[in-house]
């Protein structure tokens, strides 16, 4: 992924941090409001080389509504995976057969790779153990008998992939690129 | 306004039996991977109901709406990086070399980390031969 121009980047990473400013003061008074842009300038320049390298690419119209659509599916699935670990907790016999598998993500970039492996360690049965490159590693607290009994490595790899990574993919692939 | 201060009363409730099962798993669980399962899991939907929770019960009584804003900065913050902490303990766990517990049934990461401990022993090997 090649670099945002340093105009670009500095300006987006202005524009995000002025919009915590607005969320942590909760107040539109004009003295707060002008002494939070100044405060954001002189933080985005410091720290605009760390914080991102495409810029106001990223407030593209297409990914921001991707990621607002994101917001609620992924609330679910977080729901769904408590009500899981509820069940595995309250459940006299505590049925787990725990075990670490390996998955393949098509996500590129490293923020998208963060933000998938997040999404991982949030929803049903599953942390994120290690990631390398493309490879993840993650703990599933019940590894299905497809997986678990699967020929091959690439079977493996496929079946845990479908279940794991896939479902948040379609979304971090737009959203992160 | 009583509507939403009962909301924000369920939503507390709500998560802090979350809470009340995150502990529970901790002790239920065999090893240290299942209980960061049960643990992050549970915590973090349970903080961002309280936290929720507390914002609309302070609107519904009638303070100002900037609790709830300030409450909903807090949840996404803790929501970004709870899972962040839990990948980092369990990775040091695993590097520390504590066991998985005796009824897992398959570790794809140890395979990969002999495959490539084998990649890079053997290479340096080759090229010292010739």
């Amino acid at each position: 992924m090649e670099e945002a121009s340093k105009v670009s980047r500095y300006l987006y990473t202005l524009i995000i941090l002025f919009l915590i400013w607005l969320a942590l003061t909760a107040s539109l008074d004009e003295q707060e409001l002008i002494f939070g842009f100044v405060l954001s300038a002189i933080v985005a320049a410091m720290t605009y080389p760390i914080f991102t390298t495409r810029g106001l690419a990223n407030l593209h119209p297409k990914r921001v509504a991707y990621a607002i659509a994101y917001a609620p599916y992924f609330l679910w699935a977080m729901i769904m995976a408590n009500l899981d670990v509820a069940y595995r907790v309250l459940h006299p016999k505590r049925p787990i057969r725990p075990g670490i598998v390996h998955c393949k993500t098509i996500l590129k970039t490293n923020p998208g790779k963060l933000s998938l492996a997040n999404s991982i360690t949030l929803t049903p049965g599953t942390i994120t153990l290690d990631v390398d490159g493309d490879d993840y590693f993650i703990h599933w607290i019940w590894v299905p008998d497809e997986v678990l009994h699967a020929e091959s490595e690439e079977v493996h790899v496929e079946k845990a992939s479908e279940n794991i990574t896939r479902p948040f993919e379609k979304f971090l692939k737009v959203i992160f690129g | 306004m009583n509507a939403l201060a009962a909301l924000g009363e369920v939503l507390v409730l709500i998560g802090t039996f979350f809470y009340f099962l995150s502990t529970l798993g901790l002790i239920r669980m065999p090893d240290v991977y299942n209980r960061m399962q049960t643990s992050t899991k549970s915590a973090t939907l349970g903080s961002l109901g309280v936290i929720i929770g507390v914002g609309i019960w302070a609107v519904g009584n009638g303070l100002s709406w900037a609790w709830l804003v300030k409450a909903t900065v807090i949840a996404v913050f803790l929501l970004l990086t709870n899972p962040i902490s839990a990948h980092a303990l369990i990775r040091a766990a695993y590097k520390s070399g504590i066991p998985l517990w005796h009824g897992s049934v398959v570790d794809k990461y140890r395979e990969h980390i002999e495959a490539k401990e084998k990649v890079e022993t053997e290479a340096p090997q080759e090229g010292g031969e010739e």
